[in-house]
């Protein structure tokens, strides 16, 4: 089973190959990582990225997918830990900054201290300080 | 500031619609935070950030940050500085007393800072605290691919040290931090996972000290 971090969420993905410095994930566990193959790519809600033409041999062999690859044709950052099997990846510091200078705060969901989701739209309507703090 | 300082101000506000949503960058979980959380007792959402989500989010690089965030969701002020200073570095470390000019800046700062949100929740967008969007963007720290891999590591390093690959952990944190020196947030969370009482000692006083004339907490231009 291969751990794989994203943003906000981490799954654990059975099938999983590293082929080189490469993770490649069953192509039905890509919706579980919020991506789909479709004609026009691979897609992420209204977003899709082409793959190359004539180099779709680098994303997926028909089984597989390399999410891998996906992330660097996307400028994802990723880093893997081999003794736990465990990949994380982010988004891109483009991503980020776009994200940012719409002004709109970004989304996100976190427990409490008793594990109930709290998503911060759910909190549109109020003037939110979003404060972090540490014990540390 | 203390956590209870974010429930007295929700309840003196409640009149508003004014929200403190206080996140604990925390990477022992709810563990971490329960006796803090607890103490507090806080009536408004206090949620636990394992993964440091929100640090890389909004750029947080330290704690207390805060971002304000209005009735449409939209960003008034950037991730700042919310009321503290430097006068923590005049601390005699011994005897853990600060000269009273320092007191004094200290608790002025952190009192304008709180009359300045009490000023937005009751005035809104009138508020002179509430910026405007250009503003917000000029003030808001671009992210560079070194920041956004260093927050990728970093999640890494949390889930490798739950795992108790404890080495590995530090390891992938180091690679973090030469990538993104400014985050407070990485350096502390992870002593703090080495030693809860590590991100207070000397490791932390030396670093700070190396700042040198560059503040530890940027101070947030307009308030105070």
């Amino acid at each position: 089973m291969t751990k794989v971090l994203l943003p906000g969420t981490e799954v654990a993905i059975k099938g999983c190959e590293e082929r080189g410095e490469d993770l490649w994930v069953p192509v039905g566990s890509l919706p579980t990582l919020g991506w789909e193959l479709k004609p026009e790519g691979a897609c992420r809600g209204d977003f899709c990225a082409p793959l190359h033409a004539g180099r779709e041999a680098e994303f997926t062999d028909g089984n597989r997918f390399s999410f891998t690859a996906l992330a660097r044709r996307l400028g994802m950052p990723f880093a893997s830990h081999a003794a736990t099997d465990t990949w994380a990846f982010g988004e891109s510091s483009e991503t980020r900054n776009d994200a940012l200078d719409s002004l709109i705060a970004p989304d996100f969901s976190l427990p409490d201290l008793s594990g109930g989701e709290h998503r911060l739209s759910d909190y549109r309507g109020k003037k939110v300080i979003l404060l972090a703090w540490a014990s540390w | 500031m203390d956590l209870p300082v974010w429930q007295a101000l929700y309840e003196e506000l409640a009149e508003t619609n004014f929200l403190p949503i206080t996140v604990a960058l925390e990477s022992r979980g709810r563990e971490g935070a329960r006796q803090w959380i607890e103490a507090a007792n806080p009536a408004h959402p206090s949620l636990i950030d394992q993964g440091h989500l929100t640090a890389d989010l909004y750029g947080f690089v330290n704690v207390p940050m805060a971002a304000w965030i209005d009735e449409e969701g939209v960003i008034v002020r950037p991730p700042e500085t919310a009321g503290s200073t430097d006068s923590f570095r005049s601390m005699d470390r011994v005897a853990r007393t600060m000269p009273e000019d320092q007191r004094a800046l200290q608790r002025n700062t952190r009192a304008a800072y709180l009359d300045a949100l009490r000023d937005w929740a009751r005035s809104g967008t009138a508020s002179r605290f509430a910026l405007a969007g250009d503003e917000v963007r000029r003030r808001i720290e671009p992210r560079d691919e070194g920041r956004a891999r260093a927050a990728v590591l970093a999640r890494l390093a949390e889930s490798v040290w739950r795992a108790g690959y404890a080495g590995d952990a530090r390891a992938l944190f180091d690679e973090a931090e030469a990538l993104w020196p400014e985050s407070w947030a990485l350096k502390r969370q992870a002593w703090n996972l080495e030693d809860p009482m590590k991100s207070f000692g000397d490791e932390f006083w030396q670093a700070v000290q190396a700042l040198g004339d560059k503040p530890y907490y940027q101070p947030a231009g307009d308030i105070g």
